[in-house]
C-alpha cells in the first residue's frame, strides 16, 4: 500500500507545490526548516487543508479537492508521531497507549499493549505519569500510542529533534525494530538530520522551498551529485549496503561490499550482519594511480561516473564501485589537473572513520 | 429562638438557591466560554458584552431588568406562570438573578482555562481516532476541569452574596425570597437587630470560608493529577 501525495498550498510567503510517492517502508522527507515538512504531515494526517490537489492511500482517497472529499482525521487510519510527543498529562502512560485503541475497527490487525510494551521496552514506566518521563521515553510512549490506535501507516514529524546524541542512540533501534518487523507499516519520517535518513529510510524525498528537488530510493538519491547541495556539502554522501565479515582483535572489522572489502573501526553487528555505511562525499579521496604506503587502507577501484561542478570552488563526482555508487567531492581545480571524466577509471581512498558508528544500523 | 429559626431559614433559602443557580449556570457558563474561547462569528463581541454587563450595571437595574421581562404581568412572566413556572416573588427568581450576576465570572474563569489548553492535544487525540465528543470528554474537560471549577465556587460566592438584583427582582419574603443578604439588610433595618445580624454574618463568613477551603483543596486534587505528577 502506498501513499500518494499531490498537493499546492500557499501560505502568506510561502508556497507549498509538491507530488511524491511513499512506498512500503520508510519514506523521508528531508529538507531545511521552512521546506514544508510539516505543513505536508499535517495535510496527510488531515490536520491542514491544503487549498488544491489529491493525497490517497493506497485506493483509499484522502483528500480530493476537486471532489471536496476531505476525510477527518479519525478516519484516515493513519497514526501520528508528533516532534514533542504530546501526550496527555492527565493521564498515565498505560492509558495514553490505550488512548486510541478502542476507536479502531475491530477487525483491523494491530498490535497489542504487550506486543508495543516489549517492542518499545516500557516495561518500567507504564504506572508513571507522563510528566515524570524523560524525553526519550516520552517519544516512545508516542510512539506506542499511534501504533495501538491500529493504524494503517505511521506519521513521524522529526520523533528524534528533541533529543540529544544518547537519547537518539536508544530510540534509532526501536524505529529500525519498526522497520523490520512483523508490523511492517508503512511509515513517512520527516527529518532534517541525515543521519538519521541514511540509518532508516528505504525512501528519500528532498524538498526545498516548497518543491520536491529529488525523490527515489534513498541509494540512489545520496549518490546522486545533483542532491549534494540540497543534504549540505558537510552531511552529502552514498549509503551502501555491506556485510560483516570479520571482527579482528584490534578493533577494526572487515566488511564486504560489491566492489571489495572494507576495514571499519566500531562496527557492533555480528558477523554476516548486512550493515549500512554511509560515505560522506568529503571525506572521499580520488587517485588516478594505484595509491601506495598510504596511512588508510580502504581503497578502492571506481569508475567516474558524472562530473557535477558545484557553485564553489568545489565538484561532485559521482563514482561506481562495482554494483554501488559513491560519491565524492573535490575541488574544480582537481577536476581540471586529473582530467576526471565520465568512463574514467581511478581509485577512492576511503577514510576508515568516513563511517560513524551511529550511521550503522540494520 | 425565633430569631434563630428566621436566620436558618435565610441560610437554607441562600444555599438551596446558590446550589441551584450553580449547577444550573455551569453547563451555560462552559458553552458560552467555548464559543468565546474558541469559534469565531458573527456576534461575538456582543455576546461577550451582553455577558459581562451584569458587572458593569447597577445590580439594582439588572433586577429591574428582570421583573420587566419575569414580572407576573410581563408576557415571559405570564407564559412561564402559566406553565407553573412563576419567577416573579418566588425562589426560582432568586436563582434566576444569581445565575445572571454570576455568569460573568464563571464565563471569565472557564475562557481562561480553555485558551489554556493546547489544541494540539485536541488534534493528537483526533488522529488517535477519538470522535469530537470523545475528545472533549477525555482530554479537554479534565484539563479544564480547575477552570471550571474556579468559576463555580465564583459563581457560588457571587450567589450567596447577591443582593440588589435580588431584593428588586423577587422582593425580600421570609422563607421564600429572604436569601441571607437580605436578612442581615432587613435585621439591620429594625432597632435591636443587630445580634439577629450579627448571626447570619457569622453564618455568611463559615459558609464563604468553607466554600474556598473545598475548592483548594479540590483544585489541589485536580492540578496534581494534570500536572501528570
Amino acid at each position: 500500500m502506498s501513499l500518494t501525495v499531490d498537493i499546492r498550498h500557499r501560505f502568506a510567503g510561502f508556497a507549498l507545490d509538491v507530488s511524491f510517492d511513499a512506498g512500503p517502508g520508510i519514506t523521508a522527507l528531508f529538507g531545511r526548516s521552512g521546506a514544508g515538512k510539516t505543513t505536508i504531515i499535517n495535510a496527510v494526517a488531515g490536520l491542514l487543508r491544503p487549498d488544491e490537489g489529491r493525497i490517497a492511500r493506497g485506493k483509499d482517497v484522502l483528500f480530493d479537492a476537486a471532489s471536496g472529499t476531505d476525510v477527518r482525521p479519525q478516519a484516515r487510519g493513519l497514526g501520528y508521531v508528533f516532534q514533542d510527543a504530546r501526550l496527555f498529562s492527565h493521564l498515565s502512560v498505560t492509558e495514553n497507549l490505550m488512548f486510541g485503541s478502542r476507536y479502531a475497527p475491530r477487525d483491523r490487525p494491530g498490535p497489542t499493549l504487550d506486543d508495543v510494551v516489549a517492542l518499545l521496552g516500557l516495561d518500567a514506566v507504564l504506572t508513571r505519569a507522563p510528566g515524570t518521563l524523560s524525553g526519550g521515553e516520552k517519544q516512545r510512549v508516542a510512539l506506542g500510542r499511534a501504533l495501538l490506535s491500529r493504524p494503517r501507516m505511521l506519521l513521524m514529524d522529526e520523533p528524534l529533534a528533541s533529543l540529544d546524541g544518547p537519547r537518539k542512540q536508544d530510540i534509532l533501534p526501536y524505529l529500525e525494530r519498526l522497520r523490520d518487523g512483523p508490523l511492517g507499516l508503512p511509515i513517512l519520517y520527516v527529518s532534517h538530520a541525515v543521519d538519521e535518513i541514511a540509518r532508516l529510510a528505504d525512501r528519500l524525498v528532498l524538498l526545498q522551498d516548497g518543491r520536491v528537488a529529488r525523490q527515489g530510493p534513498l541509494f540512489e538519491v545520496m549518490a546522486d551529485p545533483a542532491a549534494v547541495p540540497l543534504l549540505g556539502v558537510r552531511e552529502a554522501g552514498a549509503v551502501i549496503e555491506a556485510q560483516v565479515l570479520a571482527h579482528a582483535d584490534d578493533g577494526l572489522s572487515t566488511l564486504a561490499i560489491s566492489a571489495g572489502q572494507l576495514e571499519l573501526p566500531g562496527v557492533r553487528a555480528e558477523i554476516g550482519a548486512r550493515v549500512r555505511l554511509r560515505v560522506l562525499a568529503q571525506d572521499v579521496i580520488l587517485s588516478k594511480d594505484q595509491p601506495r604506503g598510504l596511512s588508510s587502507v580502504n581503497v578502492l577501484p571506481v569508475t567516474v561516473e558524472d562530473v557535477h561542478p558545484g557553485d564553489g570552488p568545489g565538484a561532485a563526482i559521482a563514482l561506481k564501485a562495482g554494483a554501488d555508487r559513491l560519491l565524492a567531492r573535490v575541488t574544480a581545480r582537481a577536476v581540471d589537473e586529473m582530467g576526471l571524466a565520465p568512463g574514467m577509471a581511478c581509485h577512492a581512498i576511503l577514510k576508515a572513520t568516513t563511517v560513524a558508528p551511529g550511521s550503522i544500523g540494520r | 429562638m425565633s430569631v434563630d429559626a428566621a436566620a436558618w431559614d435565610a441560610l437554607r433559602l441562600s444555599l438551596w438557591v446558590a446550589c441551584w443557580a450553580t449547577v444550573l449556570a455551569i453547563p451555560l457558563a462552559l458553552w458560552v466560554a467555548w464559543l468565546l474561547a474558541r469559534r469565531s462569528f458573527r456576534g461575538k463581541g456582543l455576546l461577550n458584552a451582553l455577558v459581562h454587563l451584569p458587572l458593569v450595571l447597577p445590580p439594582v437595574v439588572t433586577g429591574y431588568l428582570l421583573l420587566i421581562a419575569f414580572g407576573r404581568t410581563a408576557p415571559m412572566g405570564r407564559l412561564l406562570e402559566s406553565l407553573g413556572l412563576g419567577l416573579a416573588f418566588h425562589w426560582s427568581g432568586a436563582v434566576l438573578a444569581a445565575i445572571i450576576m454570576g455568569f460573568p465570572l464563571m464565563v471569565r474563569a472557564m475562557r481562561l482555562a480553555i485558551e489554556a489548553v493546547d489544541p494540539k492535544l485536541e488534534e493528537a487525540a483526533a488522529t488517535l481516532g477519538a470522535p469530537r465528543m470523545a475528545i472533549f470528554a477525555r482530554v479537554t474537560l479534565p484539563l479544564i476541569a480547575p477552570g471550571i471549577l474556579a468559576g463555580a465556587v465564583m459563581g457560588f460566592a457571587k450567589a450567596m452574596g447577591e443582593f440588589g438584583a435580588t431584593i428588586t427582582f423577587v422582593a425580600n419574603i421570609p422563607g421564600q425570597t429572604q436569601t441571607l443578604p437580605s436578612a442581615i439588610w432587613t435585621a439591620l433595618q429594625i432597632p435591636g437587630g443587630e445580634s439577629q445580624a450579627a448571626v447570619m454574618v457569622v453564618m455568611a463568613c463559615i459558609v464563604a470560608l468553607a466554600a474556598v477551603a473545598l475548592s483548594e483543596a479540590l483544585a489541589r486534587r485536580v492540578a496534581a493529577r494534570i500536572a501528570g505528577l
